[in-house]
């Protein structure tokens, strides 16, 4: 069936935009393509949890690049999402020091315990289980990460339990601080 | 037990602020630097202090320094690289996540010895919550004075700015890492031009690890000849050691160089020992990328000597019996671990965070990890064992970058230790490919 109307063009909040503001003040006035990284980080925070085709368009459009620009930055780094995630997405360390602490025994848990493989959303759209490599947190093996926050030292069930019952009773993900100074400034 | 140069403060309350941080006596580089001595000087101190590079290459830093070019009327940038990627390494999100002022007093002492007046902090990704703490240490130090327009009154113009990568171990590479910071992929350049002569955006540019950085602190504070006196020979100072793996107590633990290995696992003060009572087969002493020993060689080298924590030390023997302090990313293995498959995972690793640009890279890494994969799971012949030597010796020395390296130590250091381990993977194919198997004799040392 076609769609008699035109999809709607995502545009960033405004938070996100003073956001991007304050970010371009960084790199020289010639070389703007240098937030390219950080606008995809905003982007994929404000839409979502994954960076849509026409976000990268917008995202292209917001630095004046063209969109094979972003297209080919976004598909080379692992941390962006090119296709729709669950509510959660937990990158799941996999590399050696991991290894050595149980990341096998962790993902199979997981797997198990949301009825998600790896790569794959759980049927109730909360969980979406991603390998990851290494996260600079070997000392705390093994360890998932969510969003901005690590969650270390998962070889017990308590410990994986406590992990997923604070994530299924998070109504919102956890608002970001650029997000906090523009409600601040929309209570103001 | 050593003295502690970055982490002696680290447990106070309230260090990550400001005011905590200055009342124990930080900043103080800063101000030593900028009221009374020229940034030559500054340069000279970080010469003498004997610092090394301790992202892992162990490259002098004040002669990394003394390269950066001065054309005339063209800015110079420092960059930090806080891409700490490098398995079984995680001391810089320690330091920047807990003593985030300490890297950025660093930065702006650097900085100024090098005259740069815009400076990046370029963090990987995955730390985006250490760059929220970054970024506001940063805006209590604009708000202090200690970055800005005119710093303390010198005349002194400096701005710093905290950038995150997108998830790629390519990019603490030093040259990844500017094309990173420049908006694109992160393929390493070809070098000529190093990054000291065209750097980030064609400007001579240093990029200094983050430890690197926070040292320079305390090299300006006591000056360099008092830090030379610490540690052994050419391995001067103190280095954060990121303990991981098989040990009762791992973590980050600064250590004076010269510490014997063997102290350095067993000891209380340190690591405590080996988990649940098992015995030490193999330890990866500086970061997955090199080479693995077994115990008795890790402990003591082919002359019998004690191995210590030094960079000459750990290299002693080269390649065939030795390898390298690295990023001092220390991975213990325990008697029940399979080397076939810790072999296989870090070539999988290198495979999946090759960037592709280098044929031998891309090709070579994928066929480590295939090979290895069905050694791993029983279907593997003798032939492959020598097949993976064969790949990895094709790939070193061959790319832009040392990722081809990285990847190709790990797997001929692993067959050169433990061969019999490989070829029992071949001789007992269904036991070995059961979750769980390892082989089930001693060490053949060769």
């Amino acid at each position: 069936m076609e769609s008699t109307t035109a999809p709607v063009k995502p545009q960033f909040s405004e938070a996100a935009k003073a956001e991007i503001a304050r970010l371009l003040t960084h790199y020289p006035d010639d070389r703007k393509k240098s937030a390219l990284l950080p606008l995809l980080h905003i982007a994929q925070a404000e839409f979502g949890g994954w960076v849509s085709p026409e976000v990268q368009d917008l995202v292209a459009e917001t630095l004046g690049l063209k969109p094979i620009e972003v297209y080919e930055v976004s598909s080379f780094y692992t941390m962006f999402n090119l296709k729709p995630v669950g509510k959660h997405v937990l990158e799941i360390c996999r590399t050696g020091p991991c290894m050595l602490r149980g990341s096998d025994e962790l993902t199979a848990n997981l797997e198990r315990i949301t009825g998600a493989k790896v790569g794959e959303t759980s049927p109730d759209g909360l969980f979406t289980l991603k390998e990851v490599e290494c996260l600079a947190a070997c000392g705390t093996a093994p360890i998932v990460q969510v969003r901005e926050k690590y969650y270390e030292q998962l070889d017990s069930p308590e410990a994986v339990d406590a992990m997923l019952n604070e994530l299924r009773n998070m109504v919102h993900r956890p608002l970001l601080p650029w997000e906090q100074t523009g409600l601040q400034h929309t209570q103001q | 037990m050593g003295r502690k140069l970055l982490t002696e403060h680290i447990n106070v309350p309230g260090i990550d602020t400001f005011e905590v941080y200055r009342q124990h006596g930080g900043y103080r580089s800063v101000e030593k630097a900028l009221k009374t001595m020229t940034p030559d000087e500054v340069v000279e101190e970080v010469k003498k202090s004997g610092l090394r590079g301790r992202g892992g290459a162990g490259f002098p830093t004040g002669m990394k320094w003394s390269f950066l070019a001065k054309p005339e009327g063209v800015p110079r940038h420092l960059v930090c690289n806080a891409d700490e990627s490098e398995p079984g390494t995680f001391k810089d999100r320690h330091l920047m996540s807990r003593l985030p002022h300490l890297l950025i007093e660093g930065m702006i002492t650097s900085s100024y010895a090098l005259g740069a007046n815009t400076s990046y902090i370029y963090i990987r990704g995955e730390l985006l919550y250490v760059l929220r703490i970054l970024e506001k240490a940063i805006a209590e130090a604009y708000a202090n004075g200690f970055l800005g327009k005119n710093i303390l009154g010198s005349g002194y113009d400096l701005d710093l700015h905290v950038h995150p990568g997108g998830g790629a171990y390519i990019c603490g590479e030093e040259t990844a890492l500017l094309e990173s910071l420049e908006g694109k992929r992160g393929n390493p350049r070809n070098k000529p031009p190093f990054p000291a002569v065209q750097g980030l955006y064609a400007r001579p540019t240093v990029v200094n690890n983050v430890e690197s950085i926070a040292a320079v602190v305390p090299i300006i504070n006591e000056g360099g000849d008092e830090y030379a006196k610490l540690g052994v020979g050419k391995s001067t100072g103190t280095k954060l050691i990121s303990a991981c793996g098989h040990l009762n107590k791992p973590g980050i633990y600064e250590i004076e160089l010269g510490v014997p290995v063997e102290e350095f696992i067993y000891s209380d003060e340190y690591c405590g020992g080996i988990w649940k009572g098992r015995d030490l087969k193999a330890v990866v002493a500086g970061g997955s990328s090199v080479p693995i020993l077994p115990k008795e060689l890790i402990l003591k080298t082919a002359a019998g000597e004690s191995r210590l924590m030094t960079y000459e030390s750990l290299s002693d023997g080269g390649f065939v019996t030795g390898t390298m302090l690295g990023s001092g990313g220390f991975i213990a293995m325990d008697e029940t671990t399979c080397i076939v498959r810790n072999t296989w995972n870090f070539s999988r690793f290198y495979h999946h965070e090759s960037c592709g640009q280098c044929s031998p890279c891309r090709e070579g890494t994928g066929w480590l990890e295939k090979v290895l994969h069905r050694l791993e799971h029983g279907h593997g012949n003798m032939h492959d064992i020598d097949l993976i030597v064969s790949v990895a010796k094709q790939i070193e020395g061959n790319t832009i970058c040392p990722l081809g390296e990285a990847a190709a130590w790990p797997v001929a250091a692993a067959v050169r230790h433990f061969r019999h381990e490989f070829e029992w993977h071949v001789t007992h194919r269904e036991e070995a490919a059961r979750p769980g198997a390892v082989y089930p004799g001693k060490a053949v040392l060769v």
